[in-house]
């Protein structure tokens, strides 16, 4: 694996690979916007009436959708569901009632008249809107704020607030298979996915992708980040398609998943966060969501089944998948995030979806993160194939050996190209196993991560007899580990991390090499870096405390899954 | 899907041991198979008088010594070799794998990966990362990921002399199963069905441990109340160390697992059965093992399952106390002895 030192990177810019705007995919899809959600509709009624194939199901399918719509929002609405909405779930309650009570010749196919009305209704809240000039608009204005912000802060001279010294490049680093995505965009569709942290991901990756020179990716954003206006506008603009996670029904998630397969085949480059949502406990995703991932399985068969079918021989689209981890010193959610944890995990029970920070809070975080030095590095993964093989830079997928193998052969039976839904689902299991590896393989390690790693689990070896939950809440101030055994142990987790990146199993920040002293320092100043309170620090003797343990564990827990715990 | 040419498309079966020769057999009455076995003599021997380890093959059964002409006329292939050997089998056949094959195999055994400078004998400790699982094996050396595998009572006498039958078809992949199904099936042999290939796998390996149990028992020259509370136990002890491997419960509970551990707790023909038989009569395992042709997998085995179940801190009584006997010098009789004082008292606690 070659990678791109950050210090190389540092001020390197990347030529857009399509010119112009009109070519881009996702320009094409919204041009056609109309047509589009009338061919998701579609085909998901299509897809929905083969899952519920006789008239019963359907109208039991029905009538659950509209329950659950109705208890929704009773109970939990939000200020970007429409006005509508009462009206129109009563009229299809009603309509409904009345449809049921009539036998299937008297109501002459209603009730798929009011299913095609439903997930109408559905894919076109979905639907992105990418359009070009607001595109344009808000890409200058982050930029132009950014670049602001970041001098204003650091250039220390009477103007600095005027000057382009430097730029978000600076703060960001973007280490990895840079040339690999770019070629790959060239020659298939990309699906990129990132793990997930904070809600600032999806402008990170946002920026990631103009940097790069990339043509705007559709992204499958949560519709509650559509509450905050400000994220509201830049996702709008940036080709955000919106996601609800609060409608669990099928008709919703068939229309959904519809919609990015068909995307995907007419080639607009995606972006899951196939974790689903932020990972809650600051772990790596474990367990990805298959919905969304199953797409880029099925839209990859489809295509050979299109290929198969075309006379002409124009070889199928390849579908690549690129893993792509965020790493921060630092996660502006994190308490909140920690505690809904540990809430969920002490005891099985749901909680609701809740922002705490509106747009005011953001603009203030953004600030701090400019002034203060705490930057963030992007790895970009290797590309893969829908089956999880690794791709070279010609997009041919690549066994363990290196020989090249055809994808196609996958979807094969006795020489058919066929469709087994379930041979499918079981493929999506296997890639979304492959992208969990290969997020553990390219996550960087900071110091911050590993001092946080090490100390926690110090405490916790100490005090082994309690369970997490009665740990978490012992008195801080009782926290104290002598700084030359903390060093120790360090040392040897660190040495352990440099051995698990040589099997490609890890990867670490370039700042995580040389003095212990000096990088236990530069981990503990940044470690949670704008919390009030702060993970982890040293008292007045030098000796390594906590003021926030649950924080700490949040920390921590980016290390997890690694087998580092035995060294402690 | 099924069209006409390819139901008439040959399948493979690598391996022309007992067990690989029966299944050879039983598909040979749907389909022609080409058997692969690695010694050219078999190969002239089979041609030659139509007879191989005791079995007559049928005509439909071809012999080959071609891996390549294997893999490139058969599109569904039965992988049944010893597991010592099952890696390296892999490695010369994997060349000739594409995506679209289907790969069932039928061995029992586990892979070992050990750190440079350890032994099996002198290795500590080993996790997951070090045992593999036939199907795993597959994984790693191949392209192939439809992957099952056939384990169960099959003992390859009865087989070969079509006594009745049962065998389980495991494979995350329906497809997978029902090729295997097809392939297989007959009045005389029922396939049964499971998508939990890691946890039927495993049943089939960590059920040698009890076989040896078994054989000691036997050896001590106890009957069948004995034995009813070695199964019983045993199988309690499995669903333990299978699930800190991988496994499903479910598994071990079935065709491949409870049916499959009685049937070879009460097989003396068994070589496992035989190594514990031996133990208790006296005798020490250098000196079975000394005038046994083929190692009993079984012995392994224990090793591997023991060192697991202190990696995993699994309480495997009936393994650790085994372990002691064969390798610590405990003997059968003080064995026995340890494990009737043990303070047990829950029956079943895993469902």
């Amino acid at each position: 694996m070659t990678e791109i030192e950050e210090k190389k990177n540092k001020n390197k810019g990347y030529k857009p690979i399509l010119e112009g705007i009109p070519d881009w995919p996702v320009y094409q899809l919204s041009k056609n916007r109309k047509d589009f959600i009338e061919e998701v509709t579609h085909k998901s009624v299509e897809r929905i009436r083969k899952l519920r194939p006789t008239r019963k199901q359907l109208l039991d399918e029905l009538e659950a959708t509209v329950y659950r719509e109705q208890n929704r929002l009773k109970r939990n609405r939000w200020r970007v569901d429409p006005a509508d909405e009462v009206r129109f779930f009563s009229n299809l309650k009603k309509e409904l009632l009345e449809v049921s009570t009539r036998t299937a010749e008297e109501s002459h196919g209603k009730e798929d008249e009011l299913l095609f009305r439903l997930v109408h209704r559905y894919a076109s809240e979905i639907a992105g809107n990418f359009k070009p000039s607001k595109y344009k608009v808000a890409r200058a204005v982050t930029q132009f704020w950014f670049a602001r912000l970041l001098n204003g802060a650091r250039v220390k001279k009477f103007g600095g607030f005027f000057r382009s010294q430097y730029r978000l490049r600076d703060k960001i680093h973007i280490v990895g298979k840079v040339k690999m995505l770019r070629s790959l965009t060239r020659l298939g569709t990309v699906v990129m996915v990132p793990t997930h942290f904070s809600n600032l991901d999806s402008i990170l990756i946002g920026w990631v992708i103009h940097a790069l020179g990339l043509p705007a990716f559709i992204y499958g954003a949560g519709l509650n980040l559509f509450n905050i206006k400000i994220f509201a506008y830049f996702m709008n603009s940036l080709g955000a398609y919106k996601v609800d996670r609060r409608k669990k029904n099928l008709p919703y998630l068939e229309t959904l998943k519809m919609y990015s397969t068909l995307a995907l085949q007419k080639g607009a480059h995606s972006l899951f966060f196939p974790g689903g949502t932020r990972s809650r406990s600051g772990m790596i995703e474990k367990q990805l969501k298959l919905g969304l991932l199953s797409t880029a399985v099925e839209a990859q068969r489809n295509l050979y089944l299109e290929e198969n079918h075309e006379t002409n021989g124009s070889p199928g689209k390849k579908i690549f998948l690129v893993p792509v981890t965020l790493n921060y010193h630092f996660v502006l959610e994190a308490p909140d995030l920690i505690e809904d944890y540990l809430q969920v995990k002490g005891q099985d029970r749901y909680f609701p979806e809740q922002d705490n920070y509106g747009s005011f809070q953001l603009i203030r975080f953004m600030f701090k993160f400019f002034t203060k030095g705490s930057n963030i590095s992007v790895s970009i993964g290797p590309g893969l194939d829908v089956m999880g093989n690794y791709v070279d830079e010609q997009g041919n997928s690549l066994d363990h050996q290196g020989r090249i193998i055809n994808c196609k052969d996958y979807f094969r039976t006795n020489g058919q190209i066929t469709e087994d839904p379930q041979r499918e689902n079981e493929y999506t299991r296997m890639l979304s196993q492959r992208i969990v590896k290969e997020y553990h393989s390219i996550n960087r390690v900071f110091a911050s991560h590993l001092v946080a790693f090490v100390a926690f689990q110090m405490w916790q070896k100490k005090y082994s007899k309690l369970d997490l939950f009665s740990f978490l809440r012992l008195p801080e101030d009782e926290l104290v580990i002598d700084y030359e055994q903390f060093k120790a142990t360090f040392k040897k987790v660190r040495k352990e991390i440099y051995r698990l990146k040589d099997e490609g199993k890890i990867n670490h920040a370039s700042h995580l090499k040389g003095n212990a002293d000096i990088v236990i320092k530069r981990g503990l100043e940044n470690v949670g870096i704008l919390h009030i309170l702060r993970p982890l620090a040293r008292n007045k003797n030098g000796n390594i405390i906590t003021h926030e343990l649950p924080l700490l564990y949040y920390y921590h827990n980016r290390l997890v899954g690694y087998d580092l715990e035995k060294l402690i | 899907m099924t069209s006409k040419s390819s139901s008439d498309k040959p399948v493979g079966v690598i391996g022309a041991g007992n067990f690989g020769s029966a299944i050879a057999n039983i598909i040979a009455v749907n389909r022609p198979v080409l058997l692969y076995a690695r010694d050219e003599k078999t190969v002239e021997r089979i041609l030659g008088k139509g007879m191989n380890r005791g079995q007559k093959m049928l005509k439909n059964v071809v012999p080959t010594n071609d891996l390549a002409e294997l893999a490139a006329k058969c599109e569904v292939i039965f992988p049944i070799v010893p597991s010592t050997t099952f890696r390296s089998m892999m490695k010369d056949l994997s060349p000739h794998l594409h995506p679209y094959h289907i790969l069932i195999h039928g061995t029992k055994g586990f892979d070992i990966k050990l750190p440079k400078g350890t032994t099996l004998e002198n290795v500590k400790q080993l996790n997951r990362s070090q045992v593999k699982t036939m199907s795993e094996v597959i994984r790693e050396e191949s392209v192939v990921v439809r992957v099952g595998c056939l384990a169960g009572p099959n003992l390859s006498k009865e087989l070969a002399q079509r006594q009745p039958g049962a065998t389980v078809v495991a494979s995350p992949f329906q497809e997978v199963i029902q090729t295997g199904k097809r392939l297989l099936k007959n009045d005389r042999f029922q396939v049964f069905e499971n998508r939990d290939l890691v946890g039927v796998e495993i049943a089939g390996v960590l059920k040698n441990i009890i076989a040896i149990a078994s054989g000691g028992l036997s050896g001590l020259g106890f009957g069948e109340n004995a034995k009813g509370l070695l199964v019983s136990r045993g199988a309690v002890e499995m669903v333990y160390l299978g699930r800190a491997l991988g496994g499903d419960t479910r598994a071990f509970l079935g065709v491949a697992g409870i049916g499959d551990l009685v049937t070879t707790c009460n097989s003396p023909m068994s070589r496992n059965f035989t190594v514990g038989y031996r133990l208790a009569k006296g005798e020490s395992l250098d000196e079975i093992l000394a005038d046994m042709d083929e190692v009993a997998e079984g012995v392994n085995t224990i090793r591997i399952a023991k060192k697991c179940a202190d990696y995993y801190k699994v309480r495997a009584l009936i393994t650790d106390t085994l372990y002691k006997v064969l390798f610590e010098g405990m003997t059968v009789e003080d064995a026995l002895n340890y494990l009737m004082r043990y303070p047990l008292n829950v029956d079943i606690d895993f469902i």
